[in-house]
Formats: structure tokens, sequence, C-alpha cells
């Protein structure tokens, strides 16, 4: 049992430390969800993927480095350390890209990757509808067969898409099989959101900013060429665990221990009488996931998967990262109600116990699948 | 770069396990609360043979922590900690036979002076032993001792960390306990673990000990505070018992119900060993913010 990293493994860190001192801007970039931060996000994309920093774990061929897990672990703790600018690529290169690997073609790996790796097209993600959220399997839109133009036919309304407002292309899930039930007769699709057919409109989030969006379709085509698996196994793809693993599920611990640093710098710096035990303990949790993630790392690395884990994870670090933006707020006083990038971290954060599978629908599967407790009576 | 126990390491908890799965420790730990040592004393021997108390002088840190979690699994009674953690390191020696210490002012009592071979202060051999407290936990028999001696910080820390791994050992047996427990219960005809109420409370406690574990381990391993373990530790296995406790119900409150025995011992854990308050201002210092 040991924490130690290999010398490769360290001259990897000092050369990404080194890349990100020389090129982080100084300044943080305006949020992405307005005009001029996304053209300054996708800039950052390109000048990292110019230098092999967009997506450290893919093959070379795609921009990659083909770097262990553990050295994607690394690069994204010096990335956060570094207070490098937010992802704008995430939802395509963490969630969209691991399924293009293990179910794509390799024509679509060939025409879709690149672009994703250089963050020329960033993606959305379309899953919930307005009628299904946590219970996404009951989702409505629908995909009809158009065999005479060789593709397929899609109607119905996407919600709560992030990134939708400026991205270029979106992928989800659509009813393909109209007789089949539940999770079956699923079809998952990569479109265009400029298409004919497709209509966005951006909707502000509680900042005011438009980080999501929902999105129309009316008589879309799209071509069999951009469907990903084969079509009524859209869900099977779509959970596949390969596609959560270096995603939101082992979301990196960068983030959060960078946070902690600087909000016991904050503390130092406020001298305040209270709240000395709260900036421990989110400072405690930001160790207890980082090396949580590195026991995770371990068991990856020999073949294991995540599996209901991603849910003991995610309820962690989306309340971890609540916990460390309150105590901020309540160190800032009266001032905590001011433009800060602590009040951005906390907005932002407030979100996390909702997406990607809300804390409740993570605790069911805790309960479920890791205690092993009876399935609740569902309607 | 490996952060999981060696088969070796799983070997030897598995093995202690074992050993403590087929010595009724429940029935053990209520004779001992009683003043009968007898089997208690025949488990010590046990456990003795399979070398816990030489972990701390021959083996690593981590290995103290296997035995530990294993102790606290089982509610194991007597000077463990003092024995095969504290000690230890404070004499630079295995102890031979039973052992315990005072080290005030975190450790005020010592624990089981009445069966120990030998009682310390600090590292000194104590002079004299006086009356007795009665704990919450009553397998817990702790005892006024007088003599000069200073404490040792790295035994301490040796010590912190193996009550830590005792607490999660505590909070998973409670854990396991509480989900058997709610798979038979039924009320308004379901079993009362079908129950979203019930499940996310016990989730709750299955997120905190997954969290608290890592801890322990890079404590053992040196790369972060054991005060850090000690404190994830504490609120990991209090959720536990609270939430045990909740979810059993009034059995569950029963001396007659071995649930209590696991219930009062994580209360007496908790403050033992510097408290989670001392623990979190001794982060503050180690942070530059004290």
């Amino acid at each position: 049992m040991d924490l130690d990293l290999s010398e490769s493994e360290l001259a990897f860190q000092a050369e990404a430390r080194a890349w990100l001192a020389a090129n982080v801007p100084a300044e943080p970039l305006p949020s992405m969800d307005t005009a001029e931060g996304w053209a300054l996000h996708q800039e950052w994309e390109a000048k990292l993927a110019e230098a092999r920093w967009s997506v450290v774990s893919w093959p070379r061929a795609y921009h990659g480095r083909e770097a262990s897990l553990v050295e994607w672990v690394i690069f994204e703790e010096e990335y956060y350390r570094a207070g490098a600018p937010g992802r704008v690529s995430q939802n395509g290169i963490f969630l969209l890209a691991p399924i293009i690997f293990d179910h794509g073609t390799q024509e679509q790996r060939d025409r879709f990757l690149p672009t994703m790796a250089t963050g020329e097209r960033i993606w959305a993600q379309c899953w919930s509808e307005p009628e299904a959220g946590s219970d996404l399997a009951s989702l409505t839109s629908t995909a009809r067969r158009d065999d005479a133009r060789g593709g397929w036919v899609l109607n119905g309304q996407k919600t709560w898409s992030s990134r939708a407002t400026f991205a270029h292309w979106g992928f989800g899930l659509f009813r393909s099989d109209p007789s089949a039930e539940r999770h079956r007769g699923l079809t998952y699709f990569l479109f265009p959101l400029d298409a004919d057919g497709v209509t966005v409109r951006p909707i502000a989030q509680l900042d005011g900013e438009a980080g999501f969006a929902e999105v129309f379709f009316e008589d879309m085509f799209v071509p069999d060429s951009d469907v990903l698996g084969a079509p009524g196994d859209g869900w099977r793809v779509a959970m596949s665990t390969a596609g959560n693993e270096r995603g939101l599920s082992l979301r990196s611990p960068g983030r959060f221990c960078a946070a902690a640093d600087r909000l016991v710098e904050l503390y130092g710096a406020t001298r305040g009488e209270l709240g000395g035990d709260d900036v421990v303990d989110a400072w405690i949790k930001a160790q207890a996931y980082r090396f949580y993630t590195w026991g995770t790392v371990t068991r990856l690395a020999n073949g294991g998967d995540m599996g209901a884990a991603g849910s003991v994870n995610k309820v962690f670090w989306s309340e971890l990262d609540i916990a460390l933006h309150e105590t901020a707020l309540d160190l800032l006083g009266p001032e905590a109600e001011l433009e800060s990038r602590w009040l951005d971290g906390y907005t932002f954060a407030l979100s996390g116990p909702i997406y990607a599978g809300t804390n409740e629908v993570q605790r069911n599967i805790v309960a479920e699948r890791i205690l092993g407790l009876p399935r609740e009576v569902r309607g | 770069m490996r952060f999981e126990l060696t088969d070796d390491q799983r070997d030897f908890a598995a093995s202690l396990d074992r050993l403590l799965a087929g010595a009724d420790t429940a029935k053990v730990a209520r004779a001992w609360a009683d003043g009968e040592h007898a089997p208690g004393l025949k488990l010590w021997a046990r456990l003795a043979e399979q070398g816990v108390p030489m972990l701390a002088t021959e083996a690593t840190p981590v290995e103290v922590c296997v035995a530990f979690e294993a102790l606290g699994r089982f509610a194991v009674p007597g000077p463990w900690v003092e024995s095969a953690a504290y000690l230890p390191v404070a004499l630079g020696r295995e102890v031979e036979g039973i052992a315990t210490v005072a080290v005030a002012p975190h450790v005020p009592l010592a624990l089981d002076a009445d069966v120990a071979d030998e009682v310390y202060v600090g590292s000194t051999l104590a002079t004299a032993a006086g009356a007795r407290y009665v704990s919450v936990d009553r397998t817990r028999r702790l005892f006024e001792v007088t003599g000069e001696g200073d404490p040792d910080r790295a035994a301490f820390d040796l010590a912190v960390l193996a009550t830590s791994a005792q607490l999660l050992g505590l909070g998973e047996r409670l854990l396991a306990d509480s989900v058997t427990y709610v798979k038979q219960r039924k009320q308004f005809g379901r079993q009362i673990g079908s129950y979203q109420a019930i499940k996310h409370a016990l989730a709750d406690v299955r997120i905190a000990l997954d969290f608290a574990r890592p801890l322990v381990f890079a404590a053992a391993l040196d790369q972060v505070s054991v005060s850090a373990a000690k404190v994830a530790c504490s609120d990991a296995a209090y959720l536990a018992s609270r939430t045990g406790l909740q979810v059993h119900g009034a059995i569950g409150y029963t001396a007659e119900f071995d649930l209590s025995i696991w219930v009062t011992k994580v209360r007496a854990l908790v403050g033992a060993w510097g408290t989670p308050a001392w623990h979190r201002a001794r982060l503050r210092q180690d942070l530059g913010i004290a």
C-alpha cells in the first residue's frame, strides 16, 4: 500500500505544472455562458490541445498523450491548482467521448473526436425532458424511421441542456420503438444544433446566465451515420460504465482540493473569529475525497469498475462543493452577496446535487445496489 | 501508487475476522463490563497469538489499523489501544501481557487498570491506582492513577490512529447490523428497509464511512494528520450509531439487545485520545490558521 508517484509520473507532473504556470491566463476568463466568455474558453481549449493537454488520456492520433488514469488525476490536480479556466468542452470530452470510443464506429471516432479535442466543436447533452427528469427512461421524444433517406426523423423536446445555448452539436436519447417498454426501444443520436428542424431556446439560470437551454425538434432528419451504437440499444450505450468513469462519477479531486486550499487562505486573511471548524471540516473532506479517488484509481487500474460506488462519490463531491463555498461565504460576512469568484463557485455548486442524477436517486442506488435494501414500490 | 491493502494485509484482516466471529465477543464484552475478566483474557491471549500486540513495533501502522478495525467491528473489550499502540511506541518495545496508561489531559483515566500487569502515566510506571469511574460504555472500566510521566507525541498519534480504525470498525458493524434489521422488520405491510426515509439515512452512513476509511490509511502512510482521520471516523461512526439506533427503534434502546454495546462504545471513543474539538484545533494549527 503506497501513495507514491513513480519517476515518470513525477516527470509528467512537473511538465504539466510548468506548462500551466506559463500559460494559464492571469485573470479569470469571463463566464463561459456569455458570448464573449464562450469564445475565450474555446480559444483556451485550442491552446490546451496544441500542447496536448486537452485530452491527456486519449490516443495520440486524437491529440492525446495516452496518459494513465493516475496521470489523468495528476493533470487534473495541477490544472485546478493553477487556477485554469473551467472546461467548456466538458460534456463532450468526459461524457460523450468515452461512449464514442466504446460504441462508435471508426468513421465516427475519426469524424468527431479531433474537433472535440481542439474545442472547435463543443457538445451539449440533451437528456432530460419536461416530464422525464430523474425518471429518464420515461422520455417521450421520438425517432421515426425514414428508410427512403437512410436515417431517422426526430420530434419532441429536451430541456436543461447544459451548454446548448452556444454549443454546436448535441447528443441524447430518443424513443425509436414506441411499442417497446421504457428502457428498451431508445436510440442514441448525435445531431447539429443549427440544423433545420432544431430550435434552441436559452434558459437563464438562477445567476442570470444562459448555462442551459431547451431544445425543440420538429421533423429533424438525422442520417444513420450519426446514430451511436445500435438502434434500440441507446439506454445500454448511455449507461455503460465507461461513460462514467472519467466523467462525473470519477470527478477529479483537483477542483475541491484547490478550493479547500483557497478557503484556508481566506480564513487566514479574514482572521474570522468564527467558522474555523467549518474550514477544517471542509479541508478534511477535500483530503478524504482525494485519497478516496486514489483508491478508486487503484481499483480501476486493476480492471475493476466504478459500479454503484459512482453514486457514493457523486453525493459526496456535490455536498462537499456546497460546504466549501458556503463556508467561504460565511467568512466573507456581509460582503458574501457581492459578485466574486466564491459567489460564482457557490451558485455553480448549488446545481451539483441536482444534475448528473439527483442525490436522491444516487442514495436510492447506494441503498439498493450497495447495501442490498429492497427496491421501493414504483408506480 | 497502489492505495489498497496488499494480499497479506487482507489475509490478516480475514483471519482476525474469522477468529473474532467465532468468539461471541458480545458475551465477552458483557462479562468484562461485570468485572468477569476470564473470557476476555482468554480472547486477549488468542489475539496475542495472532501477533496483535507486536504490530506497533514489528509491522507498519497499516497493519495496526487493520487489527484495530477488526477489534472495533467485534467490540473487543480491554486496553488494546494502550497495550498495542501507545505503550509499545512510548516504551520502545513490545508490551508483555496487559498494560494500560493515563496520558493527561486527553486520557485522564487509565482503562482497565485493575487487570493490567503494568500501569503507566505518560511513559513512566504509575505509583498508585485509585477510584474506578463508570463509563457510558460499561466495558470501559476507568481508573484514577497517580504518577509523574510525560506524554509521548509519536505514541499518542499511533493511539489516535488505532482509535480511529476502531471507530471505523464499530461504524461498519453498526451499519451491517442495521441493514440486516431493516430487511427483517416489517411495518405497514412492508420491510421498513424499502422506505426511502430509512434507505437514505443508511446510504448516508455508507457514504460517511467510505470517505473516512481513506483518511485512516493515508494517515497510516503519513500522508495526512491522524487528527483528520480521528475527526472523520468519529463523525462517521457517530452517524452510524445514531442512525442505527433510530432504525432499530425501541429494541435498539435496550441493554439486552447487543446493539447497545456498539452504540455506547462509539460515544466513548469519540471523546477518547483527543476530542474532535481538540483534533480540529490541532489541524488548524497545522494549516497555519490557529
